[in-house]
């Protein structure tokens, strides 16, 4: 009888042996589970959402997202795209929101006439949307203060 | 009646070949305007393949979904026969520039365009954007199946009479230096 569960336990362990580089296999990176020497799969192409309402901030410092497409806005020493709309001279006739008065100050904290050099690349801080869901679920809310 | 026919030949020749003549003619000059306003041709000079085409590019009227393209006829020549060989014949100054090589570099280039791209404006502005508006049609534009700021946009530019170009500039290549038309939203005081 004892003789009878010593094998089975080496058989158990034998089987748990094979079956183990298996389970190892199932293990999957962002990547997918194709052999580095395959061509991984293409990720999906997400779409920037064209045309959405002002979107809430999630915490106090948070800089506004922007909620329309920016395909094609260039921002550079010549012209900055975003400020045909968001800056104090357009913002009125654009019906968009103005850049903030905080944008109008340098590192040193002195008062400038027009846009800082450290805010003018909007795109640094103030990112567009995709119609794309989180790679991860996650519960995270809001502040209590901006609910 | 061989002399009879020579002699009907010799009347008719000089309409005979003046007609045949005229169609050569006309076919050549139609077939100038039509390859002259070519992308091919227009990009055969290193002033505008350089700097404007490269640009042009990376711009939705290059590279689209639908696959439709407008070259640079399509924006910068009159659709009307008339007004194209008049605008054929200001290209004289162009030929002329080029062969003084007044923007033959990327810096001579970036510091006359300013000046240049005012004058397309212009252009643009007192024609009331024909050339856009022999693709983008006013009467054939459904502003309620744009986005809701292009549309609220479209009906204020249309109230207050505004012409295409007046808010559509740098959409087929890169802005000068805008310092001079809109400081608000160009770095710098």
């Amino acid at each position: 009888m004892k003789r009878h569960t010593a094998k089975g336990l080496l058989v158990l362990i034998g089987l748990a042996a094979i079956a183990m580089p298996a389970q190892a296999e199932e293990l999957k990176s962002l990547r997918g589970s194709r052999d580095l020497n395959v061509g991984s799969e293409p990720p999906e192409i997400n779409r920037l959402i064209a045309d959405d309402r002002p979107i809430p901030r999630n915490y106090v410092q948070q800089p506004p997202l922007i909620p329309h497409k920016t395909e094609g806005y260039r921002i550079d020493r010549n012209y900055n795209k975003c400020l045909s709309c968001h800056s104090w001279a357009n913002y009125k006739q654009a019906k968009a929101t103005k850049i903030p008065p905080t944008h109008f100050v340098n590192r040193d904290g002195k008062e400038l006439a027009n846009i800082s050099a450290g805010r003018y690349f909007c795109t640094q801080c103030h990112v567009p949307q995709t119609d794309t869901r989180p790679l991860v679920e996650n519960e995270f809310e809001p502040v209590k203060a901006l609910k | 009646m061989l002399e009879t026919t020579n002699k009907k030949c010799w009347k008719w020749g000089p309409f005979i070949f003046g007609g045949v003549a005229g169609v050569v003619l006309l076919a050549a000059f139609l077939g100038e305007l039509h390859f002259s306003a070519s992308e091919k041709f227009c990009i055969s000079c290193h002033e505008m393949e350089a700097n404007v085409y490269m640009e042009y590019k990376e711009t939705t009227h290059y590279l689209n979904k639908s696959g439709v393209r407008a070259i640079c006829s399509d924006c910068h020549l009159s659709h009307n026969l008339v007004q194209k060989v008049g605008r054929k014949v200001k290209a004289a100054n162009e030929l002329l520039q080029h062969f003084r090589g007044t923007i033959n570099t990327r810096e001579k280039f970036v510091e006359k365009r300013l000046d240049l791209a005012e004058k397309v404006w212009a252009e643009m502005m007192a024609n009331d954007s024909r050339e856009c508006r022999s693709c983008h049609s006013a009467e054939n534009m459904d502003y309620t199946k744009q986005s809701r700021r292009a549309m609220e946009q479209h009906i204020k530019g249309d109230d207050e009479k505004k012409t295409c170009i007046e808010c559509h500039k740098g959409l087929a290549h890169r802005l000068p230096d805008m310092h001079a038309i809109d400081p608000s939203a160009v770095i710098g005081n």
